[in-house]
């Protein structure tokens, strides 16, 4: 029986990455199920199973929550989102950003000041200096 | 005895010190060594999906992604990524250091900026030197979750969409090896173009739904995991950065204490001299 390589990714790790015999995954229009030598295809899924079907008639299921589905002939490709994703809910997480960031800066200017900031910087310079030179001291 | 008690409870209060400089250094080496498998374990994804778009740019190629096309540059956006926490070497100083060196160049230009914040220290440090924070991101802890960032990824792609900004740059440092990080400054968005045309691309993908549509989820799917990549190796650089300051301030107390020992023999043995002598004199005088 001809199989087809099966790679799931996801930004933070490699879930699985093997030979299948068929592949079904949640396409966002509807569940595709894939064998080996499909033609190439690259859609959007919803959340969703994941069910791999390895060669030996054996089943795994991972459960994704969106992402994306790459099809080549030889090879499928999920690359699985960690969370739910929607558009509010990426505004939500944008708002809540932008309020830290208020927040943090509720009395101060917008304008950059490169003087105090190369101040600041040659101060923690000159505190690590300071350390490095105790401790050449204490080596001596 | 009496003698040198102050110098015991300078011994005793340094070894404390030690204990637990010691400890932080043996907790970062092992959080180390967690980052470092995290940052082995984003590299597939990254990498499977920029063949994906490498691909779908090829095969469209009338079709340019706004994330894919450069244009004269007014205003940037920076996103800075430092740690939550500190003691951990120049690790940050030096970061900031070189962003501002970037900062004047572009000043000079007259290219205007802006900043979002990963990290307290970065936030800290916006927060005492002024500048444009539109966003800000802290508290991801050892093991941060890529839905922590989408916030702060958003506002800048927002930002680059409707015209507000014309790149994304991403400030943080790169693990060389526990010893070494260096602070970079890499140009994120608009992306630079893959110089991969090897395959001569003859097929293209079934699309569903349209190829925009999908290329522009793929490029920024591929944009948050960029970023998330950076925020990983980060915390990796902050433990080895950790670690290799601890062990140094180990070290050194452990100096200190061997000086602090001898001088107390040293005071130990004269009280006992004196001791002696006084006796001594105190028999041949009766």
């Amino acid at each position: 029986m001809s199989s087809i390589h099966v790679d799931i990714v996801s930004a933070e790790r490699e879930i699985f990455s093997g030979d299948a015999a068929m592949v079904f995954a949640p396409a966002l229009l509807g569940e595709v199920g894939i064998a080996p030598g499909h033609a190439a295809m690259l859609t959007r899924m919803g959340p969703g199973e994941v069910r791999v079907q390895l060669p030996s008639g054996e089943q795994q299921t991972f459960y994704v929550s969106g992402g994306m589905l790459e099809v080549q002939p030889k090879v499928v490709t999920v690359l699985s989102d960690t969370a739910i994703r929607a558009h509010d809910l990426d505004e939500a997480a944008v708002l809540k950003a932008k309020q830290e960031a208020e927040e943090l800066l509720k009395d101060r200017s917008d304008k950059l000041d490169i003087a105090k900031a190369q101040i600041e910087i040659a101060e923690l310079a000159a505190q690590l200096q300071t350390i490095q030179r105790l401790r050449r001291r204490a080596g001596g | 005895m009496a003698v040198g008690k102050e110098i015991r409870v300078k011994i005793a209060s340094v070894q404390n010190t030690q204990k637990i400089t010691r400890a932080m250094e043996m907790v970062a080496t092992s959080k180390m060594r967690k980052a470092q498998d995290r940052m082995r374990a984003t590299r597939p994804y990254a990498e499977k999906m920029r063949n994906v778009i490498a691909h779908v740019a090829e095969s469209n190629s009338e079709y340019r992604h706004p994330f894919l096309v450069s244009r004269p540059v007014r205003r940037v956006g920076v996103i800075v990524v430092s740690t939550d926490r500190g003691l951990c070497g120049g690790l940050n100083s030096n970061l900031f250091r070189q962003l501002i060196q970037q900062i004047k160049r572009w000043q000079a230009e007259q290219v205007e900026f802006e900043f979002c914040t990963v990290g307290r220290k970065a936030a800290q440090f916006f927060q005492r030197i002024g500048g444009k924070v539109t966003g800000q991101v802290s508290k991801l802890g050892d093991q941060p979750h890529i839905e922590q960032l989408i916030g702060a990824v958003k506002i800048m792609l927002d930002a680059y969409m409707n015209g507000s900004i014309d790149q994304i740059h991403v400030a943080s440092n790169d693990f060389v090896n526990s010893m070494t990080q260096k602070p970079m400054l890499e140009q994120l968005v608009p992306l630079k173009a893959q110089e991969d045309s090897s395959l001569p691309s003859h097929w293209d993908y079934i699309y569903e739904p349209q190829a925009e549509e999908v290329m522009d989820h793929l490029l920024t799917r591929y944009i948050e995991s960029l970023v998330y990549q950076r925020v990983v190796e980060n915390i990796a650089c902050e433990q080895a950065a950790r670690m290799v300051a601890m062990k140094s301030t180990s070290d050194n107390a452990g100096k200190l204490i061997k000086e602090l020992q001898l001088i107390y023999n040293k005071a130990r043995q004269a009280a006992i001299t004196q001791e002696l002598a006084e006796i001594v004199g105190g028999a041949a005088a009766v």
